[in-house]
């Protein structure tokens, strides 16, 4: 099964560039990439740029709007994601706790959909 | 022919025995082998129904239970077979449950009901779900009895358990055993899943609600003996006991409850605590200490003769304190500082919980005892006053009117 580990913080708790912590923040997500190659579950995985550079868009009575900023104002943003193929979901949470960020946010771990044709 | 009835009620009747005792064994070998709750029980069903036609034309075989799961297991084959076409998946399932039914020995049908279990009481849950789907599906009890200790209707209940089916299908809760990284918070998991099952059970005034003590019991047993000896699933196991043991002394004739070292011990069941006992000793021969077994020991403590050790328990709160901080300990480690003749740091503690607790009953009976032994007896009754407005439960509430009555109302 394939399940995306959406990565949720507010970046005002984040370790911030230059400290200690921040160092070890980086070698952890290093070390949580490696060992998602090494047991071949990575399908993906990408970090994001801050909420200041989204843009959102919708579509109202056949218009496109086009606004500055994220969808929702929450304290927590999306700030990036993994995909992994794995055989359950503690397989899943096993590899949602390596990602360091769940020491000071949220890792959302969602099932992806699968679309089977035959299923 | 004028055989067939009598025949074909007797039949039903040892397929409805091995149901009753099996159930439970039969579903989780079904589900681990089809991977899905739904195929697994339509599986079953229709494989009853079959019992039904082949034992009565060619006898009851040898082991029933077998039979069933043989029979049941190619039921289910089939209907992944015939539903989904060329799913992969399905496929290996198919595959993975064949190689199972050509090895099926009749006496040795493995016990997987402890990967039903984990399942179940999967954290990814809500916890009501976990306990009605552990008990429908594990227990098997039906969803009218676990409605009726929930006082919820049969159909909420029913609802309730197909969403949580769906939901282990939908998240892909897997049907293991958990790894040695997980056990620890799993095994958490599914002891405070049972212990709130038998909670439940012993506060509900409802006739039904002793069978979810009596399941509750049967669940930490059965968990007990699948594993390898886990201290805390004997901790939790002998703390049930132990209060299990006490429950035909709880109540007196007034039916008011009785503080256990008031309590009659001629009506304590000394089977059920020499049994606690020595799941206990050997709980803390492992010397990994945790919340229940430092639970089963503070009930251990509180039922000495001929008075509790109030010390004792004193120190195993604070043991506690470190798995549980939570403001309900510290009301318990506060009335235990009382019985130690600390009673005004007692009290002290007891009012900084006032906010965290301001809708929990035990605490305006726990503050009530405090100032009693204070001497501050109008404000003894005030909180004994809010403690009886706030009971849910007719023995407390006697209990505690007695109390009051023996301040002398005002």
């Amino acid at each position: 099964m394939k399940y995306m580990l959406l990565i949720y913080n507010n970046p005002a708790e984040e370790p911030e560039y230059g400290t200690p912590e921040f160092d070890s923040m980086m070698s952890d997500f290093f070390a949580a990439n490696e060992k998602m190659k090494e047991d071949g579950v990575l399908v993906d995985g990408e970090g994001l740029q801050g909420i200041d550079t989204a843009t959102s868009l919708r579509i109202k009575s056949g218009k496109v709007e086009t606004m500055d900023g994220p969808f929702a104002e929450t304290r927590e943003h999306l700030g990036g994601y993994y995909i992994v193929n794995v055989p359950d979901l503690d397989a899943a949470l096993s590899y949602a706790a390596l990602i360091p960020s769940a020491k000071f946010g949220t890792i959302e771990v969602r099932p992806l959909m699968d679309y089977n044709p035959a299923g | 022919m004028g055989n067939t009835t009598p025949q074909t009620i007797a039949v039903a009747k040892i397929l409805d025995e091995v149901i009753r005792n099996d159930r439970g064994r039969l579903l989780s070998g079904l589900i681990s082998r089809l991977g899905d709750f739904q195929t697994a029980e339509d599986a079953l069903q229709e494989a009853s129904i079959s019992a039904l036609r082949h034992w009565g034309r060619s006898g009851i075989p040898h082991s029933p239970t077998a039979w069933l799961m043989k029979v049941a297991l190619n039921k289910g084959i089939d209907r992944i077979r015939s539903s989904i076409r060329e799913n992969k998946k399905a496929e290996n399932h198919a595959q993975l449950a064949m190689k199972y039914t050509e090895n099926i020995d009749p006496e040795d049908i493995p016990d997987e009901r402890l990967r039903l279990i984990f399942a179940c009481c999967h954290p990814a849950l809500e916890e009501k779900s976990r306990i009605a789907l552990t008990l429908r599906t594990v227990c098997n009890l039906t969803t009218r009895e676990i409605a009726a200790v929930f006082i919820d209707t049969d159909s909420t209940i029913g609802q309730r358990i197909s969403r949580a089916k769906a939901k282990i299908k939908a998240k892909g809760i897997g049907f293991s055993i958990p790894g040695p990284d997980l056990w620890s918070s799993r095994i958490d998991t599914v002891l405070s899943t049972i212990y709130l099952i038998y909670t439940t059970g012993y506060v509900t005034e409802e006739s039904a609600s002793q069978d979810f003590c009596n399941e509750a019991l049967f669940l930490a047993q059965l968990l007990n003996n699948l594993t390898l000896a886990d201290p805390e699933i004997e901790g939790a196991l002998a703390l049930m006991l132990l209060t299990q043991a006490r429950k035909d002394a709880r109540i007196d004739s007034d039916g008011a409850s009785v503080p256990v070292f008031e309590q009659n011990r001629q009506r304590w069941n000394n089977h059920q605590i020499a049994q606690a006992d020595d799941l206990l000793q050997n709980a803390l021969k492992k010397k990994r200490p945790g919340p229940f077994q430092i639970k089963a020991a503070l009930a251990d403590c509180l039922m000495a003769e001929p008075n509790p050790d109030w010390e004792q328990m004193s120190f195993l709160y604070q043991s506690l304190w470190q798995f549980e901080p939570t403001a309900v300990v510290a009301l318990n480690w506060a009335v235990v500082l009382s019985e130690l003749r600390q009673e005004q740091q007692a009290l002290t503690k007891i009012e900084t919980l006032k906010e965290d607790l301001s809708e929990f009953q035990p605490w305006y009976a726990a503050y009530a005892h405090v100032l009693t032994k204070l001497g501050r007896y109008n404000e003894a009754r005030v909180a004994y006053a809010q403690a009886i407005e706030r009971s849910q439960n007719v023995a407390n509430r006697h209990f505690l009117t007695a109390k009051l009555h023996e301040l002398g109302v005002q």
